[in-house]
């Protein structure tokens, strides 16, 4: 047993790093991601899969027994959102998914409005609601209000590897969330994934860094380092940042010369 | 009825089976195809790009280098063809380019171009004033792209066309249904659904999409293939031809290609989706892919809107072909082509000819075996 246990609705993951699949250029770099980052969750759009056909990513996890987080990317109501959510619960017999509902090809950010609308509904009909939600630390409380065992805002666009455009709302999100906050899109290498975890998130989600990456396997590894740099960061207190130096070494005592 | 026997049973009458039974009866052997003739393989979607410096991905060396020699083994292999058929199977040595739209577009292939120098990939670097003088048609503001001198096109409806005729004249029988493996300790023949056997001791499986669901094959040997769906667009631009190579392109990370045919006629391609073996064409991927190649080629807003069509690509775990034998006695893969079954087909055909009449592969295709999904690696 971990004495930093990562723990979602009651259920303990083993790693705080969760993938998502999406962008990768094959079933064998997946694996490959899979076993070198050690992750324990990993997330999959339902709406680009169908799970009962065999050799579908479904059974990559399976044999991994890595657990499946469906997903409902490429959906841009609240009405598609719950009705993807419906038929993942159906298929894959889970309550958890993972809520995506985006207002634009373009920019890929969460609609607000349809967000908290789906979670509602999503909340009431029995299911485990992770949103993917904008850095709005009033968003986040208000997901946290309808219901959701965790939030997950963006540090910047879906795949744009820009890092984490505002740390400062992540650090609000973070100082007042009663549940688990999953940093969510926008990782683009291993530094900004333990930033992440240094700002204080309990876990990092994360996909086009690794899918995307020449060497997905290497950058899988160093994603898995950097999460746990970061929470070890985090828990270790670090010294305040100063305007001028502090030699390292007293100077009390010294022998004089 | 008398006792139905050949040498070698060719389960699916696509691109690959085909070329794979004209092959063997070239060499000698007594060939029957199977197919259950119901619909047209993933040839009759595919645009035909031959293109293994355009398709390199990081993780696919040893596909690239396959795919090189495939493309090498072309012009050969369509002379044969076309001189035996007397068909045209439209080879078109045009070169490709393949186009950014954005910043990020251009950084992806410039460090991709980087990475095919390393392995050897014959392609310049262009810019964006080049490309255009190249390609007058490209919309203004393309950053820049890559010219693959060597990356062609044929179009595999009259390649698969000329190779049917070309399986007839070799003596080839074709027999309509679907097929069921017979085996015991080893591969003994096939039964039809109407209840017709023919006895063999090598049957290959050639079925694209399908090739991990024929009958009979014990799951343990069962060919790690999923179908994945592409869809492509036909269209024709009236006037002189607007493209002189075939067009990759990238808009905002997004991949579209344009492959013109010599008579003005288009393909627009092609989406990825795993949803299994539905077949349904989806109105988002035919708008996307209209979208992303209209941006790059301005005038195809002009065209005739003639067709779309959906094929399933034979998708295998690291999207490289299964070539040779399973460990079922008698049985040989030749699927799992996924993107590449037009451009792979005559390595591969004349890799499995090989095996069927010498029992050897040839080196070049080894690192593709079956035996890579078995053991401690099972898919």
């Amino acid at each position: 047993m971990s004495d930093d246990p990562f723990v979602i609705a009651g259920v303990e993951l083993a790693s705080r790093l969760i993938l998502g699949t999406g962008g990768a250029p094959s079933l064998a770099v997946v694996d490959e991601a899979l076993v070198a980052s050690r992750t324990a969750m990993c997330t999959v759009a339902m709406r680009r899969i169908d799970p009962r056909t065999s050799g579908s990513i479904i059974d990559v996890l399976d044999r991994r027994g890595v657990r499946v987080l469906p997903n409902t990317a490429g959906c841009r109501t609240a009405r598609e959102a719950v009705q993807t959510a419906l038929i993942a619960r159906e298929a894959l017999e889970t309550d958890w998914v993972k809520l995506e509902v985006v207002a634009d090809e373009r920019t890929l950010l969460p609609d607000p409005l349809e967000l908290v609308d789906a979670a509602q509904q999503l909340v009431a009909d029995g299911f485990h609601v992770l949103p993917y939600t904008n850095d709005d630390p009033i968003l986040a409380r208000r997901l946290q209000q309808a219901g959701c065992i965790a939030v997950m805002p963006l540090g910047s666009p879906i795949g744009t590897g820009l890092g984490i455009a505002n740390p400062h709302n992540i650090e609000l999100i973070v100082s007042e969330a009663t549940v688990p906050v999953i940093l969510d899109a926008g990782i683009g290498t291993a530094s900004d994934a333990a930033f992440a975890m240094e700002l204080g998130c309990d876990g990092v989600l994360l996909a086009s860094s690794v899918t995307r990456a020449q060497d997905p396997a290497a950058m899988a590894v160093a994603m898995a380092y950097a999460v746990e740099a970061g929470r070890l960061a985090r828990r270790a207190g670090r010294i305040p940042k100063r305007f001028h130096a502090q030699a390292s070494s007293p100077t009390e005592g010294m022998a004089v010369l | 009825m008398g006792r139905d026997s050949t040498d070698v049973v060719i389960v699916g009458a696509g691109t690959i089976g085909a070329a794979i039974a004209w092959r063997c009866a070239r060499r000698g052997a007594s060939v029957v195809i199977v197919d259950p003739g119901v619909r047209d393989g993933a040839w009759h979607t595919a645009a035909g790009m031959l293109a293994p410096i355009t398709e390199l991905h990081y993780a696919e060396t040893a596909l690239f280098r396959l795919s090189c020699e495939s493309l090498a083994g072309y012009p050969a292999f369509v002379a044969e063809l076309e001189h035996e058929t007397g068909r045209d199977v439209a080879l078109w040595s045009c070169g490709t380019l393949s186009t950014a739209w954005d910043g990020a577009d251009m950084a992806a292939l410039v460090d991709l171009h980087a990475f095919g120098q390393s392995v050897g990939a014959a392609s310049r670097l262009l810019t964006g004033r080049e490309l255009r003088t190249v390609e007058p048609a490209l919309a203004p503001g393309i950053p820049g792209g890559v010219l693959a001198a060597d990356d062609h096109q044929i179009d595999p409806r009259e390649l698969h066309a000329a190779l049917t005729v070309a399986v007839e004249r070799a003596g080839v029988r074709t027999m309509t249904g679907r097929a069921e493996v017979l085996a015991d300790e080893r591969v003994r023949g096939v039964r039809l659904d109407d209840g017709r056997t023919v006895e063999t001791g090598t049957v290959v499986v050639a079925a694209g999409a399908w090739s991990g669901t024929v009958v009979g094959i014990p799951a343990a040997v069962a060919a790690p293939v999923r179908p994945v769906k592409g869809q492509t667009i036909r269209l024709r631009l009236p006037g002189p031809p607007t493209l002189q190579h075939v067009l990759r392109a990238s808009v905002h990370g997004n991949p579209v290609y344009v492959v013109p045919r010599a008579d003005g006629r288009v393909v627009v391609g092609g989406s990825s989706e795993e949803t299994g073996f539905e077949r349904t064409a989806r109105a988002g991927a035919v708008y996307e892919l209209l979208r992303d190649a209209q941006t790059v080629l301005p005038e195809l807003g002009e065209a005739v809107f003639d067709e779309v069509c959906t094929g399933l690509r034979p998708g295998s775990p690291d999207n490289a072909p299964i070539i040779g034998p399973a460990e079922l006695p008698g049985l040989v893969y030749a699927t799992g082509h996924y993107r590449n079954g037009i451009l792979l087909t005559p390595v591969t055909a004349d890799a499995v000819a090989a095996l069927v009449a010498d029992g050897a592969l040839p080196e070049t295709v080894a690192p593709f075996a079956p035996s890579r999904f078995a053991g401690a690696h099972a898919w």
